[in-house]
């Protein structure tokens, strides 16, 4: 009897190491590589000898590529408000229809994230095409003279990668929103205020753990979408991301890449712990 | 019209109808409980008056003006929650002068008003406190303090004790009616206890599966229930079948008895329920000459808790409580044979 918490204890020990290993090889492994190729020296074949050069940093601070850098966290950041912007209000009605009716558009909504970013992109490169896109569907109606392509531009990057993110922040806010207890909305009815009222000042300052972290996850996710912005937006639309498998794939310069993805990731880790500070104490 | 008027007020949920066909009317000031089991429609019928719930027929006025179907932020209610639902995440203060701030008024006015509150509750200088750090007891005041800020027209509880341990009901039930009556504002309080009702209410409503089955001043209700539900709701009574003799006795396991009332009016012949409460009936022992309108029986159980001793007769096969003092000095034990005395002034009848 006395060895059964030890016995115990070990056991839970053992389901960790199967978790642990994956990370390690497959994770730890990885970046350290990575971060290791980011000071390594490049050679004019191509190849790359380990060493200690910060040149791609250099680099990066030098070049327009940090440039791309502030427009893919402006454009992620973007892309987090109105996909919250979206999904908040949607969410909130959603959770005050039956049991029913939430699990048919719950299902819906998740039938999406079984979609493969390659086909959303391709998709919406047709939506967006002069020959076959939505502009044909405004000729008909009569609101434009001939039709015309609306891609590539930014706006279809952004129109694509919210269509990518929607679903995730309808199913991150979901949980906060149905547990909202909603005598909370009654009573803030009760003491005068409108429904748009109690919106803004009840609604939305008690689901602010949720938005937040829905945020957060939405930047993340964009911040690493790297097709939608290669078919839906010119080079000069492309994200830190499609830059990194650029600079990897078509220019061979994997130091280089190394650097920015290592930059890439401060930048995400960066917008992580900026949130979780300013949401501390916020969770009771 | 002066007060809260509901005329012929139902609610359906599809098939389900949570209230029928219910007109009351309240004089303002005045301190009304909806008492009953739960399910029986009475919290449906409050979030009815508050105007979170619309009625499928009737109509709802307030003072003459017609509220049916006015949103209740427009209503000029202040409403207790069950649950309290106070804002996680504004300090007590904020919470306290929410509605204030909504009618624009300034932060002095707002803090002046809440402070002015708070010393209403008892609760002085916790403005700035989370709801969090607050116990039960001190939420539900500022719950209360919360309602009353725009000095509301009607003020509407919700179950209000329901979270509360039992010591801290019984005084804030006491500290709520002093409260209504220092301002002199019309209530309603939603409540199943029955105890809680009698100590705070002008007046009861009792209700039962979606109807209203008698209104009256507690005492009123109490001493003459008009049906079997109330009488079993309110207080404890002894209920057994008996059958009319006359209009004014009943026969009981071949024993005939007087009745002081018989408000049914029912002819002799007809089956009926004699009522009576336990603290009215009297046991005496066998050896004493048997008094008049008493039935023989044996007692089962003496519960005696000190300030009340309560016992429980077997007459012919059904209970018969007497709850009597220490002063009744009863001296009886289970098993012995007794004669349980009804007095004509504490005998009713009911209809079966």
């Amino acid at each position: 009897m006395s060895d059964q918490p030890s016995s115990a204890s070990f056991g839970r020990l053992l389901t960790l190491v199967p978790p642990s290993i994956a990370i390690g090889l497959f994770f730890v492994i990885p970046f350290s590589l990575i971060v290791l190729s980011s000071v390594a020296h490049q050679l004019q074949s191509g190849d790359f000898v380990f060493g200690f050069d910060t040149a791609h940093y250099e680099r990066f601070f030098t070049s327009i590529f940090i440039g791309r850098a502030v427009y893919s966290a402006i454009l992620s950041f973007s892309i987090a408000v109105i996909s919250l912007l979206i999904a908040f209000p949607f969410t909130y009605v959603l959770t005050g229809f039956s049991k029913r009716t939430r699990t048919i558009w719950l299902v819906y909504i998740l039938a999406q994230l079984s979609l493969s970013e390659v086909l959303i992109a391709f998709s919406w490169q047709i939506l967006f095409s002069r020959t076959a896109g939505i502009t044909n569907l405004a000729v008909w109606l009569g609101v434009l003279d001939k039709p015309f392509s609306l891609a590539p531009s930014a706006l279809a990057v952004l129109v694509g990668l919210v269509y990518l993110a929607l679903p995730f922040a309808v199913l991150l806010l979901f949980p906060a929103l149905s547990r909202l207890d909603r005598s909370l909305i009654e009573a803030s009815q009760t003491l005068g205020a409108s429904p748009v009222r109690t919106f803004f000042t009840v609604v939305l300052p008690v689901s602010r753990p949720a938005l937040i972290s829905g945020g957060v996850t939405v930047f993340v996710l964009t911040l690493g979408a790297i097709i939608v912005p290669q078919v839906l937006g010119r080079p000069g639309h492309w994200t830190l991301s499609v830059l990194i498998t650029d600079q990897a794939i078509y220019n061979s310069n994997m130091p280089f890449a190394s650097a920015l993805a290592v930059i890439l990731l401060l930048m995400s880790g960066a917008v992580i712990g900026v949130v979780g500070w300013l949401n501390r104490g916020s969770g009771k | 019209m002066q007060g809260l008027i509901i005329d012929d007020v139902t609610k359906r949920y599809g098939p389900v109808t949570a209230v029928e066909n219910v007109s009351l009317g309240f004089d303002s000031g005045k301190m009304v409980c909806f008492l009953g089991p739960s399910g029986c429609g009475k919290t449906t019928l409050l979030r009815m008056i508050a105007g979170l719930d619309l009625p499928t027929n009737g109509r709802i006025s307030f003072d003459g003006a017609d509220m049916t179907s006015v949103p209740p932020h427009k209503r000029d209610i202040g409403m207790v929650f069950q649950s309290f639902a106070l804002f996680p995440h504004l300090s007590v203060g904020e919470n306290i002068a929410y509605g204030m701030r909504i009618r624009g008024a300034s932060k002095a006015e707002c803090a002046e008003r809440t402070k002015e509150l708070l010393e209403l509750i008892h609760l002085p200088g916790v403005e700035d406190r989370r709801i969090s750090q607050l116990s039960g007891g001190q939420r539900q005041r500022v719950a209360i303090a919360r309602a009353l800020a725009l000095d509301p027209k009607i003020f509407l509880l919700d179950e209000p004790m329901s979270a509360l341990d039992a010591n801290l009901r019984e005084s804030m039930q006491i500290e709520l009616r002093l409260l209504q009556q220092r301002l002199g504002i019309t209530t309603i309080v939603v409540t199943h206890d029955q105890t809680e009702a009698m100590t705070m209410a002008d007046e009861i409503v009792v209700m039962g599966h979606a109807n209203v089955h008698q209104v009256g001043e507690p005492q009123d209700i109490y001493k003459n229930p008009v049906n079997r539900f109330v009488a079993d709701f309110i207080g404890t009574s002894n209920l057994l079948p008996a059958k009319m003799v006359a209009p004014d006795q009943i026969e009981l396991h071949g024993e005939t008895l007087k009745i002081a009332t018989n408000t049914g009016d029912f002819a002799a012949g007809t089956e009926v329920l004699l009522l009576n409460r336990p603290e009215e009936v009297m046991v005496r022992n066998r050896g004493q000459k048997k008094p008049s309108n008493s039935i023989p029986g044996t007692v089962s159980f003496v519960r005696d808790i000190g300030a009340t001793i309560e016992i429980l007769v077997d007459c012919q096969g059904q209970e018969v409580i007497s709850m009597l003092t220490p002063k009744d000095s009863p001296n009886v034990e289970a098993g012995m044979e007794v004669y349980v005395e009804m007095p004509v002034e504490a005998c009713s009848v009911l209809a079966v």
